[in-house]
């Protein structure tokens, strides 16, 4: 518990409209994305500027206490969950654009701008800004820089660690740390790539340089059924071997694409084991040649069915029953349980039969939802909290998933990051070794662990239990958003 | 012979026996000179996995480039950030230490982007793993990324692990007649539409502009820009990568010159720090954002220049000044990368000096 006069010396720094420690104005920031895990801050600070940024890190270290800091709070791994004895340092606030330079194809954000936002105001240059989480509408710049995030085009265009080339960061002392430039890279060590995906363990951000892209001429999508999941699978590979890197590359199972085309109709063919979307993006001429590929390629991998979308309308209902497949699913069951491995694409088949088989094991159904192009699967369990047993069930099968992605020579988080949700599962990926130097980074940045404690990894006496995710009554916090 | 080089380094960390990690030896004259015994990683050789389908390869460390890229040319791969071979001989390892690119940087990734996993030895004899396999892993802070150019200081990298990608069906490089500034502007131009473009040059009032890609999106790409096509084009890329066109051979210089890079905002407008007479004492390469000078200038003259155009300079070839080869970091930058050296390598075995004087 903080005490009076730490908040009466944190007031002092701030407006008064900026710090908040009455319960029902902390309520809303018990949790982030990932409501299971939920935990009162003790006070919330919402800065406005950098200066005062620094002013409550400065305070903070010289009081030993520590910081969470959050953006918008939509992670799904409660990276931004409050800590006991903490402040909440949230950042939103800080939302300008502050500089647009069209020519060298940059823009200067703080941490609080919108992923979205960024794209919006760029494209009058007809530029974007590429790395697009399913969240982006509401997830802010900081938060993708703290999370590494990614999205739907990761595999031709990267995360965001690819996408950005300078930072403005503080430590919990108070030192700046103006990392990268604008030019393409930077003298030392890269500090940019140490921090982009840190969980706000390392240091505090307060401006982002964001690389921007010219939009594609054009982007066109191809939607194959298959009567087994395995040949889908193949025809993954098969796509890039032959020589296309597609912008978006989707796969759903039968349970996924039925719960999504009862959702909102988008047009799936039902009678199907296994859906692809591919979409390929590019100069114009490109796209025809690239679209003329995938579809030989599909025909000869076995697709049941074909169809490339002729109009941006339906493109965009091509991918709506994608975008919406985790609500759909949300209403099979009344609880559901997301995993986030990654794995080498071709264990596909091998470890959709051994999901298969484990969700008969533990019988319990598994809709699967899977970023097909680059390896990162989202099993989604489906269970009943209110059946004794059943969330407990759930949990074990989904770290036995997350076991057999790292078996398969894989991980246990593709994009949504460790938080606290999988602190003990890092156990699993990571031995000791690994672990220490992890601290040992930690420590070189922030010795009194300060910042976000207890997060993204384990103490070495801590990797015992497995994390879960569990999401009540099939919903999600901001249920608004596409989860995908 | 892995167990042989972990050997080798706990003898060092416990004899405080300094080390020089040596692959080929084709960029010995990267960076500031270090002392102490040859560490080879010749012998660490071979192609541990290569998956296609997967757009992955892992290779031990010392592995050679071109063996890696021809076994790669046999599927219609890449390594699309051209790493530079330089002198030859040039391995996997020392190109993921030394973090260096080639023209296509811009336009597809750096060196670091591609790695998505490295095998090391830190400097207590202690094997460590970070990354993996898979293009999409955000468990752990980025220990691999961290190693891409910290030339070996932090630890022995064994094995690498690096997304890879088709090689395009189609090239075709086109040459402009343009002054400095007009060839910055085109660059820069050029790099906001949606065009093809794979690599950038100018060099003595010449533009020279590679498409990649798809024939008929390449052909396109041609009648809109219009210019002369190039004959050869790939052999002039490829002396630009590994500079053996004699721009860079200061050995013909005059004995105070050294070739410097200047990376900067790409737009920067033309630098106009003195550099060698005659007018073709600059190659700019990456849409701008190198400068390659040959000079003699002191290093703060172009420290200073690089700076204020938004980046840095390095004494790529020649003598370095006495505060290294690479812009000196800011105290607050410094003092985190010294921590980190003493955590990954207490005591300081590693490559001493080749980054910064003091490390």
């Amino acid at each position: 518990m903080l005490s009076p006069a730490f908040i009466t010396q944190l007031r002092r720094l701030l407006p008064e409209h900026c710090v908040l420690n009455e319960r029902e104005d902390l309520l809303p920031f018990e949790s982030d994305g990932l409501a299971a895990y939920r935990n009162t801050p003790d006070v919330v600070v919402l800065p406005e500027n950098e200066a005062q940024v620094t002013a409550i890190l400065q305070l903070c270290h010289r009081h030993k206490v520590a910081v969470v800091a959050r953006g918008a709070g939509t992670g799904l791994a409660a990276g931004a969950l409050p800590v006991d004895g903490a402040v909440l340092l949230v950042l939103a606030k800080l939302n300008r654009i502050k500089t647009i330079d069209p020519l060298a194809r940059t823009a200067v954000v703080e941490p609080g701008v919108r992923n979205l936002a960024i794209s919006e105001a760029v494209a009058q240059h007809n530029l974007y800004y590429a790395p697009d989480p399913s969240s982006q509408i509401a997830c802010s710049i900081g938060g993708n820089v703290a999370e590494n995030s990614g999205g739907v085009h990761c595999l031709k265009y990267g995360l965001t660690v690819h996408n950005i080339q300078k930072l403005r960061a503080w430590t919990i002392d108070g030192q700046l740390l103006e990392i990268g430039n604008e030019s393409l890279d930077a003298p030392g060590y890269d500090l940019l790539a140490l921090l982009t995906g840190s969980e706000g363990m390392l240091a505090v951000i307060t401006e982002v340089t964001v690389k921007l892209l010219p939009r594609p001429e054009r982007a066109q999508v191809v939607l194959a059924a298959f009567d087994d999941v395995a040949k889908a699978g193949a025809a993954v590979g098969n796509i890039i071997a032959a020589g296309v890197i597609p912008a978006g590359l989707e796969m759903m199972d039968r349970l996924a694409i039925q719960a999504a085309e009862a959702f909102v109709h988008a047009g799936y063919p039902l009678d199907c084991e296994a859906l692809l979307l591919c979409e390929v993006d590019g100069v114009n001429e490109e796209v025809s040649a690239d679209i003329y590929t995938v579809r030989a390629v599909l025909e000869a991998s076995g697709a049941t069915e074909i169809r490339t979308a002729d109009s941006e309308e339906q493109r965009l209902k091509f991918w709506a029953g994608r975008k919406a497949a985790f609500p759909a699913v949300g209403r099979l069951a009344p609880d559901y349980y997301c995993m986030d491995g990654t794995i080498p694409r071709a264990q596909l088949p091998h470890v959709l039969k051994r999901i298969r088989e484990m969700s008969v094991e533990f019988g319990l159904a598994v809709a699967n939802v899977f970023h097909a192009g680059d390896g990162n699967l989202h099993p989604l369990i489906l269970f009943d909290a209110n059946q004794p047993g059943e969330l407990a069930k759930a949990e074990q099968f989904g770290g036995r998933i997350l076991e057999l992605c790292v078996d398969v020579g894989g991980t246990i988080t593709g994009e949504h990051g460790v938080g606290l949700e999988k602190i003990n599962q890092m156990c699993a990926q990571f031995a000791t070794p690994e672990l220490i130097r992890f601290h040992d980074v930690k420590a070189a940045f922030d010795p009194e662990k300060l910042l976000n404690p207890g997060k993204a990894v384990p103490e070495l006496h801590r990797c015992a239990e497995w994390g879960a995710m569990h999401i009540q009554g099939g919903q999600l916090p901001h249920p608004e958003l596409p989860r995908f | 012979m892995l167990e042989t080089l972990i050997e080798r380094i706990r003898a060092a960390h416990d004899t405080r026996s300094p080390l020089i990690i040596q692959g080929g030896g084709s960029k010995t004259f990267y960076g500031g000179a270090d002392e102490g015994e040859v560490l080879g990683t010749r012998k660490l050789t071979g192609i541990v996995d290569y998956q296609p389908k997967e757009l992955v390869l892992t290779a031990r460390a010392g592995t050679p480039l071109a063996e890696i890229e021809a076994q790669l040319a046999e599927q219609n791969q890449m390594l699309a950030f051209e790493p530079p071979h330089f002198g030859g001989g040039a391995t996997l390892g020392g190109s993921i230490a030394a973090g260096l690119s080639g023209p296509r940087r811009p336009y597809a990734g750096a060196a670091r982007d591609f790695v998505l996993g490295v095998r090391m030895v830190d400097g207590t004899g202690q094997p460590l793993r970070f990354g993996g396999q898979v293009i999409k892993n955000v468990a752990g802070y980025d220990v691999s990324r961290l190693m891409v150019g910290a030339l070996g200081t932090l630890g022995l990298i064994t094995e690498v692990s690096l997304k890879v990608l088709p090689t395009p069906a189609a090239e075709s490089t086109l040459q402009f007649e343009l002054d400095e500034a007009a060839a910055i502007e085109k660059m820069n131009q050029w790099a906001g539409q949606p065009l093809p473009l794979s690599a950038t040059s100018w060099h003595a009032g010449l533009l020279s502009v590679r498409l990649s890609g798809a024939a008929s999106a390449v052909q396109a790409a041609q009648a809109r820009l219009g210019g002369e096509p190039v004959r050869d084009a790939a052999a002039f890329w490829l002396r630009l990568r590994d500079q053996t066109t004699p721009f860079f051979d200061i050995r013909s210089s005059t004995s105070s010159q050294s070739l410097w890079r200047l990376a900067v905002r790409p737009t920067a407008p033309p630098l106009t720090v003195s550099h060698r007479l005659g007018g073709d004492a600059q190659w700019i390469e990456w849409g701008g954002a190198v400068r390659w000078l040959i000079s003699d200038r002191p290093a703060a003259t172009l420290r200073e220049a690089a700076q204020s155009a938004g980046g840095h300079a390095t004494l790529f070839r020649g003598t370095a000044p006495h505060d290294g080869a690479f812009t000196p970091l800011a105290p607050a930058l410094l003092a985190v990368h010294r921590k980190l050296k003493q955590r990954f390598d207490p005591r300081g075995i590693f490559n001493h000096g080749r980054l910064y004087p003091d490390f």
